[in-house]
């Protein structure tokens, strides 16, 4: 549905995207995630046609961005970092604009627009001056701009920015409704918005990509051992060492909670029951063994700082994108 | 419904419900008003004294003393006040970036330079068209000719619709509409001063180009009742040009 292929944005000598290349298929929800300033934002701008990429190729629902400006911009909903309102209309008046804007016909403004308004829950101020609704609705309106003509594509830059928890939940829930019948490309830099809604996600750091996964793979793929903690209720003065004599156990840290240790296991090895035997053997009283996986914080961290000393130029040793299993041919 | 109207209609919708409209018309009608009685009080004056010195009834020329006079007092009313009625067109889309969903949805950037451009000279025809009642009042108590006052108002009419592409132009450049009035004012201005420089040069090649470039000699034709061709060639290429440069300006804010 998306492909982006090599594409490259230069201003002067600044690189802003250097090379990006990544495919989203239909019905897919795919999270951008980045520090800011990394090159979310222009990516979305060269999908919507907002501004022409330097070098590459560009298509969305299988338009070029380049040669077929006006047929990507019917197929898709773009919700900028701060949403496009005028703070004078009312949310009715405003949606009519944006659908005509859009090219859709009278009759269709009206009953899609009371389709977006049910949907974004704006049926409570729908009547109201956009200048004096609060922020929470205000994104609502964006998103209901963004859907008001019914586009396959939906490409929504930080969608959550600036929200209350319960209204980040609800737009949340409401992105995650739309997964299937639309396929969306969001941008975010909080990191468990893209664990918890996206299929896949896309790191992108200074420009460049640096790893393409779905969230829970991309955190197993970039552990080096198995991790898990460990609480027992008495243990004896030298119980770390003796932990650290079981076979396959690589480390065990102590950690800032009393009782509590980090042990690090070789990759691939369940050694769970095993500690367990002992830990209950050793009479140290079980309370607590659990794995522990990498966060999507950890990963992020992980992956910017390694692209930092790795250097520019050099092949990306943790996502060889070209090999990435992941490749639709859109 | 064309993108065209769409924008149209909702330009016309945020002028009515901006301050900034009603100010300005408000000023234009009170100005407008007061030059054309301050004039024809005047005129009156000079009857009087004429009727003192001459003892006859003189046939006052209404259209040089009030009319001749009030257009060209308007002239640099509209210099002051038609770079505010445009200021905002581009710089507030900019600033609330609704400029990116204009960019982003299947419409040209002719059809936005041209409904913003309709819109705004439809309201300032709106307001010019309101000034009409001073002839109109007039011509219930005495007489005058009436095709110098027409082609004083297309005078007037292709001035403003000058003037607003200037000032189209200048919204299209920032985002900031206090330095669009002003930089609208300051191109005004140029294109005046360009009729002086030119009359400095005297009568060769330059000095022909800078007159001619300039409105003032354009404007002075059709105020003195000289419909001419080239005239109104010169206000509509000057036009067509400013919006030709704003739609290049619009253009290149997507590649910078």
């Amino acid at each position: 549905m998306i492909t982006v292929q090599h594409v490259s944005k230069h201003y002067g000598h600044h690189t802003a995207l250097d090379d990006v290349t990544f495919h989203v298929k239909k019905g897919e929800i795919l999270a951008f995630l980045g520090p800011n300033g990394a090159g979310k934002t222009t990516t979305m701008r060269i999908l919507t046609c907002f501004i022409p990429q330097s070098e590459g190729m560009a298509s969305v629902a299988g338009f070029d961005c380049l040669d077929q400006p006006m047929e990507v911009k019917r197929h898709l909903g773009y919700l900028p970092e701060t949403p496009p309102l005028y703070p004078e209309l009312t949310v009715d008046e405003y949606l009519t604009f944006v659908g005509r804007l859009k090219r859709l016909t009278p009759r269709r403004v009206a009953s899609r627009k009371s389709d977006v308004i049910d949907q974004v829950g704006l049926g409570s101020v729908h009547h109201r001056v956009i200048g004096h609704l609060s922020k929470g609705y205000r994104q609502r309106v964006g998103l209901a701009q963004a859907l008001i003509h019914d586009p396959p594509v939906l490409i929504l830059d930080e969608p959550t920015v600036g929200l209350d928890p319960k209204q980040i939940i609800e737009i949340r829930g409401l992105i995650k409704s739309l997964a299937g019948s639309q396929t969306i490309i969001l941008s975010t830099h909080i990191l468990p918005e893209a664990m918890a809604i996206c299929d896949r996600v896309v790191i992108i750091h200074q420009g460049r990509i640096v790893a393409e996964d779905a969230p829970d793979r991309l955190s197993s793929r970039l552990r080096q051992s198995e991790k898990m903690s460990l609480t027992v209720k008495q243990p004896l003065p030298n119980w770390l060492e003796r932990l650290r004599t079981l076979p396959g156990v690589l480390d065990v840290l102590p950690t800032a909670t009393p009782n509590t240790c980090t042990i690090d296991c070789q990759l691939g090895q369940d050694l769970r029951e095993k500690l367990s035997q002992f830990v209950v053997s050793q009479g140290y009283g079980l309370l607590e063994l659990k794995s522990l996986s990498l966060s999507l914080e950890e990963v992020f961290l992980q992956l910017t700082h390694q692209e930092e000393n790795a250097g520019l130029g050099e092949p990306n040793h943790i996502d060889p994108i070209g090999q990435s299993s992941e490749q639709p041919p859109t | 419904m064309t993108p065209f109207r769409t924008i149209l209609a909702k330009e016309l919708r945020c002028f009515f419900v901006s301050p900034i409209f009603y100010v300005v018309g408000a000023v234009f009608l009170f100005i407008s008003g007061l030059i054309a009685h301050l004039m024809t009080v005047n005129a009156g004056q000079q009857a009087v004294r004429l009727l003192q010195i001459q003892n006859t009834y003189a046939q006052l020329n209404l259209n040089e003393l009030v009319f001749r006079s009030l257009f060209y007092s308007l002239d640099f009313v509209l210099m002051f006040l038609l770079p505010i009625l445009t200021m905002r067109l581009f710089a507030e889309e900019r600033k609330l970036h609704t400029f990116e969903l204009l960019l982003t949805s299947p419409i040209g950037i002719n059809e936005l330079i041209s409904a913003k451009y309709v819109s705004v000279l439809l309201i300032y025809l709106g307001l010019l068209s309101l000034t009409s009642l001073t002839p109109l009042l007039l011509s219930f108590y005495s007489s005058f000719h009436w095709n110098p006052i027409l082609t004083g108002y297309v005078a007037l009419a292709l001035q403003g619709g000058l003037f607003l592409a200037c000032g189209v132009l200048a919204s299209a450049t920032t985002e900031n509409q206090v330095v669009a009035a002003f930089l609208s004012f300051g191109m005004i201005l140029l294109i005046w001063l360009l009729g002086g420089l030119g009359s400095l040069a005297g009568d060769t090649t330059i000095g022909n180009v800078l007159s001619y470039l300039s409105f003032s000699e354009h404007y002075d034709r059709l105020v003195r009742g000289l419909l001419e061709v080239k005239d109104i060639v010169y206000y509509l290429s000057g036009i067509v040009l400013m919006l030709f440069i704003a739609h290049r300006v619009v253009d290149s804010h997507r590649w910078t």
